[in-house]
C-alpha cells in the first residue's frame, strides 16, 4: 500500500482538517497530562497511598476531590495551582476533543445540511459553556 | 456533498468488519458515553457547588456505585488505549499495513490493566 500524495494546497485545510489533527494532537497532549499526572502522583506518595483505580481516576483528571476517597493524608499538595494547571489544560482538550467527536458521530447519520448546521453551531455552545464550567468548577472547588 | 446513504439497516447489521470494525463500535460508544458521563458528573458538581442543588449528590451517588464505575473506567480505559493506536497509525500510515496486528497488541495492552482494575474496584465495594 502506496501512501496518496496529494499536496495540501490542492487537498484543502478546512474544518475537518483541521479537527481531524486536532483530536489526534489533543490526544496525545492528554497523554502528556495523564502521565504528568501520573510521575507527580507517584511522587506525592501514591504508591503506598492509593489503588489503582484511583490512580487512574487521577489521571484523568488532576482535582483534588478525586483523592479524597484515598488514604492520602495531606490534601495540600494534591491541591496545588500546578495541578489546577494541569487540570485546566487536561478539560479544554478534552471538552473539544470530545464534543467534536460527538459532532463527528452526529453528523455520520445526519444527511441534512440545514440540521448539520444547527449542530455544528449547538456544539459550539456547548463546548464554550461545559469548558468554562468545567475549569470554574476546578479552580473553586 | 455526497450525503444520501445507500446502505439498509440490514445490510449495515450484517456487514463483518471483524476486529477493526468491532474498535470502530467500541471507541464511538466509549467517546460518547464518556461525553454524556463527564459532562453530567462535571454539571451536577457545578450545581450542587453554586446553588447547593440536589443534582450533583443524584448523580455522584450514581457514579460512585462500582458498576457504574467499572463502566466508565472501562470506556475510559478502551478509549485511550484504542486513540493511542488509532494516533500511531495516522501519524505514521505506513503502518495501516499493519492495523490487524497493532488491534491484537491493543486487546493485549488493555485486557489485563482493565482486568487489575476492574479487580480492584470490586475488592473495594466488597470491602464496603
Amino acid at each position: 500500500m502506496s501512501a496518496r500524495k496529494v499536496s495540501l494546497t490542492k487537498r484543502g485545510f478546512d474544518f475537518e482538517t483541521t479537527m481531524w489533527i486536532f483530536t489526534r494532537f489533543s490526544a496525545l497532549g492528554m497523554y502528556l497530562f495523564a502521565l504528568v499526572a501520573l510521575v507527580g502522583a507517584l511522587l506525592m506518595g501514591a504508591r503506598t497511598q492509593m489503588n489503582l483505580a484511583d490512580l487512574i481516576r487521577w489521571m484523568f483528571m488532576s482535582n483534588p476531590n478525586h483523592v479524597l476517597n484515598t488514604n492520602v493524608p495531606d490534601i495540600v499538595p494534591w491541591s496545588s495551582d500546578f495541578w489546577k494547571w494541569t487540570g485546566s489544560g487536561f478539560i479544554l482538550l478534552a471538552a473539544t476533543h470530545g464534543l467534536h467527536g460527538f459532532l463527528s458521530v452526529l453528523e455520520d447519520y445526519l444527511t441534512h445540511p440545514g440540521w448539520r448546521k444547527f449542530f455544528r453551531y449547538l456544539v459550539i455552545l456547548i463546548l464554550l459553556a461545559m469548558a468554562a464550567i468545567g475549569v470554574y468548577v476546578l479552580w473553586t472547588s | 456533498m455526497a450525503l444520501s446513504r445507500n446502505v439498509s439497516l440490514k445490510d449495515a447489521l450484517r456487514y463483518q468488519g471483524k476486529g477493526p470494525m468491532l474498535t470502530f463500535i467500541l471507541h464511538r460508544i466509549s467517546g460518547l458515553s464518556i461525553v454524556l458521563f463527564v459532562g453530567l458528573h462535571v454539571l451536577g458538581s457545578f450545581l450542587s457547588q453554586q446553588f447547593g442543588s440536589d443534582a450533583g449528590t443524584v448523580i455522584n451517588a450514581i457514579y460512585e456505585n462500582w458498576i457504574f464505575q467499572i463502566y466508565i473506567i472501562s470506556c475510559g480505559l478502551f478509549h485511550a488505549i484504542n486513540g493511542l493506536r488509532i494516533v500511531i497509525l495516522d501519524l505514521w500510515p505506513k503502518l495501516i499495513e499493519y492495523q490487524r496486528e497493532a488491534i491484537w497488541l491493543e486487546w493485549f495492552v488493555f485486557l489485563p490493566l482493565f482486568a487489575m482494575t476492574v479487580f480492584v474496584i470490586i475488592r473495594t465495594a466488597l470491602a464496603g
